[in-house]
């Protein structure tokens, strides 16, 4: 039917469309990492420097290879678990054309510097009012396809995907609500502290909405799926769901301890990001028991291995954000490159390798193929990948504790033992470190760029299935 | 500041609906009988080929998650966070804060008393003194003028005899409590192009002799009525307004290519902030006595 064929269409284009800009960003990614080790390498061009590549590459990998990822996705998820097409195709073909002008729009202001200064809100006006409207088409397309749908029940992998779609809408436009001065230059709305909690408010919550309820949808897919058993627990995901979405809401303060934040808005925020430990534990243990009774497979299926590896970082990566809110820990931690490891054990470890598995699940289906060209090069991105992980964190978890310590290190007479260009002399070697995490990482996506296109030249195609729309 | 009555209710309902919420939520889908569906059966639904059991809550998740809501209630009682209601502790990071700094002070206090009294000439002889004055450097001023005290383009040596606004211990506590602001004004309009090199040959000659004579001579007449007043007539600078003596040989901006025509051209500031905020009458008289003990026996 021409709708079916359109529904796989634009997840085709999607799944492109991440693959390709999770390799730049994290390109971009591994540059800057480069710089931090070697600052010779912005050559005195300011369109090359950290301060303005930075936030391109958090763009590029949140927004760019998140973004596509979970758009692309959904899209696939609901229809399929509908049992329904697509609402207004001509609308879900806007989100993808309109989202990838709204990257192309940041690649061409953030590195010549129009931002606005909030991290990862840097756009400039005028293309988060374009957002806006994407945003809500894209709204449109998914609720329209649930409203249509043929099944009773609506599946949990679309609670979160829904979720991650109001929540992110509502996060946008009230954190960017500003006063246009010219075409790319504008204020906050917000004053002093209230605007850095608004801020953190969304930063937090794009952590929680973006990275983690979307991700969570994803999860809720392909894992039951891939592993070919029934989900472990459906009050387990009605208790995580609601309790996630609801405690996220107030973790934001947590970025804005020992500073002049009301006290009484830090302890609510430190107290809520130890509530999430549990709910967000909760998507954890309904993934991986999941797998409860064939666990041999994830000796057999290198997919099911990144998969389970994924949630492994996801679980890890959720225990650590609630101790580092603590504020004794976050004294230690805040300011330290702790903060970077720990963002990274969510965003490669949790989001990409979730990303990366359903993308090899997603490649045979969609363009119709028996399977993956090989197997063993799903193992080898699996493997690197894992190792560029580890070397990324664990030297950012030395790097950071090592900083915060050097930092706190006081003499008797009050003065610090430590300048902070000695703590910068002794990170050196872990910035080296982690910039190889970061290459290994990248390798392992070239890897995967390298098996797409042998299997989408490969001749084997998949042999329509009876009763099942392939 | 105290929030309004209105917003601080918010707040504690707020905070109370979703902390009691998560107490329902887990109590009522934990006592969810498994008769409706027994263990190893799904719920009955199926979306593209997925199922789900309705497997029990862990209870190690579920006794983990009722933990964190005790403590919850327990850090709300005892800290704030409800609104308006200060916490039974009446912790408030400002006392906090205040307790660890006196601390520090009054450690300090301590540390100082053996030397603190004595006038800067005679406290450089005493090591402790000077060990302290050395981190004092390192924390609040090596950034600027380097953790030898040498400087760097624009900001002065401290470790040589040459002074800006004079090397005595009085001049020097004065410099760091109240800070410094040093302003060459612009004379480019004043000057002309053609003056402007003529003053910079005139001045440059100092340091390297060899100059265009004709430009030499030319400067030294236009110096004369425009920066002498402050230069002094023999270029040899003025401690009074901090203008620095340029005929040693020692430059804060360098004399090179053509920035000491830039300077006479656009004018240059320079600024030494002001310490008395951040550090007390004390430790700026140990720090002076460091500064003064790099260029005095």
């Amino acid at each position: 039917m021409k709708f079916e064929q359109f529904n796989d269409d634009i997840v085709k284009k999607f799944t492109m469309a991440t693959i390709i800009w999770g390799i730049i960003g994290m390109l971009v990614g591994v540059f800057i990492a480069a710089q931090l080790a070697w600052p010779a390498l912005n050559f005195d061009i300011p369109f090359l420097t950290f301060s303005r590549l930075r936030p391109l590459h958090t763009n590029a990998v949140i927004f760019a290879f998140g973004g596509n990822a979970l758009i692309g996705t959904s899209f696939y998820v609901v229809y399929r678990t509908c049992k329904a097409n697509l609402f207004a195709p001509k609308l879900a073909s806007f989100v993808f054309w309109g989202y990838q002008l709204v990257i192309v729009g940041a690649v061409l202001t953030l590195p010549f510097g129009y931002t606005q200064s909030r991290e990862y809100a840097e756009l400039i006006w005028p293309i988060d009012v374009f957002l806006t409207l994407v945003w809500v088409a894209y709204a449109v397309v998914y609720f329209g396809t649930i409203v249509k749908r043929q099944e009773k029940h609506i599946y949990v992998a679309n609670w979160f995907y829904s979720a991650f779609i109001i929540t992110i809408a509502l996060l946008h436009i009230v954190n960017n609500l500003q006063i246009p001065v010219n075409w790319h230059l504008s204020y906050s709305v917000y004053p002093g502290a209230v605007d850095a909690l608004v801020q953190w408010w969304y930063g937090h919550n794009a952590v929680g909405f973006f990275l983690t309820a979307g991700f969570l949808g994803m999860m809720y897919y392909f894992i039951p799926k891939q592993v070919g058993k029934p989900v472990y627990s459906y009050r387990l995901s009605i208790v995580h769901f609601w309790a996630l979405i609801s405690s996220y809401m107030w973790a934001g303060p947590h970025h804005l301890q020992y500073t002049s934040l009301p006290d009484w808005a830090q302890s609510v925020g430190m107290v809520f990001s130890l509530i999430l430990l549990a709910p967000s534990w909760g998507g954890m243990i309904n993934g991986i028991m999941t797998l409860s009774g064939a666990w041999h497979k994830l000796r057999d299926d290198p997919i099911i291995k990144l998969m389970i590896v994924s949630l492994s970082f996801y679980g890890m990566s959720t225990f650590e954000g609630p101790m580092m809110a603590i504020k004794t820990v976050n004294a230690l931690s805040h300011y330290t490159d702790w903060t970077i490891g720990h963002v990274h054990s969510g965003a490669l470890g949790w989001v990409a390798l979730i990303t990366v598995g359903s993308i090899y699940v997603l490649i045979p289906k969609l363009w119709k193929k028996e399977a993956m060209y090989s197997t063993s090069l799903i193992n080898v991105h699996f493997w690197i990948a894992t190792l560029g992980i580890v070397l990324y964190i664990a030297s950012m978890w030395i790097a950071g504790v090592m900083q915060g310590l050097m930092w706190r290190d006081i003499n008797a007479d009050g003065t610090v033992v430590y300048s902070f260009a000695e703590s910068v002399k002794a990170t050196y070697p872990y910035y080296v470190a982690r910039m190889l995490g970061g290459l290994l990482f990248l390798g392992g996506m070239f890897v995967m760029a390298y098996n797409i296109v042998m299997t989408l030249r490969s001749k084997g195609d998949a042999k329509p299935l009876v009763g099942e729309a392939a | 500041m105290e929030m309004t009555n209105f917003w601080s209710w918010w707040i504690i309902i707020l905070i109370v609906i979703h902390v009691v919420g998560y107490a329902l939520l887990l109590q009522k889908t934990s006592k969810l009988k498994s008769e409706k569906h027994k263990p190893g059966e799904t719920t009955g639904h199926t979306w593209d080929g997925i199922e789900e059991y309705n497997n029990p809550l862990p209870k190690w998740w579920f006794y983990l998650f009722v933990l964190t809501i005790v403590f919850t209630v327990g850090y709300l009682a005892y800290y704030p966070g409800m609104g308006n209601f200060k916490g039974v502790s009446g912790w408030t990071s400002e006392k906090a804060w205040k307790e660890e700094n006196d601390a520090v002070l009054a450690k300090r206090a301590e540390l100082f008393s053996t030397f603190i009294d004595k006038p800067i000439p005679v406290m450089i002889k005493d090591e402790k003194a000077m060990a302290i004055g050395e981190r004092l450097f390192a924390n609040h001023c090596s950034t600027c003028h380097g953790s030898d005290a040498q400087g760097a383009q624009g900001f002065p040596n401290l470790a040589d005899d040459d002074w800006l606004y004079g090397g005595d211990a009085d001049t020097l506590v004065a410099s760091i409590t109240n800070g410094r602001n040093g302003i060459m004004p612009p004379w480019g309009a004043a000057l002309g192009d053609e003056g402007v090199n003529q003053v910079a040959a005139y001045v440059r000659n100092f340091s390297e002799e060899g100059q265009d004579e004709k430009l030499v001579t030319e400067g030294k007449a236009k110096f004369a009525m425009f920066c002498a007043a402050c230069h002094g007539a023999d270029a040899k600078g003025n401690h009074m307004l901090g203008a620095p003596n340029l005929t040693d040989d020692i430059w804060l901006h360098s004399y090179d290519s053509s920035m000491l025509e830039m300077v006479i051209n656009d004018g240059i500031s320079g600024q030494m902030p002001a310490h008395n905020e951040l550090l007390d009458a004390n430790s700026i008289k140990v720090l002076a006595a460091y500064i003064y003990s790099l260029t005095n026996e």
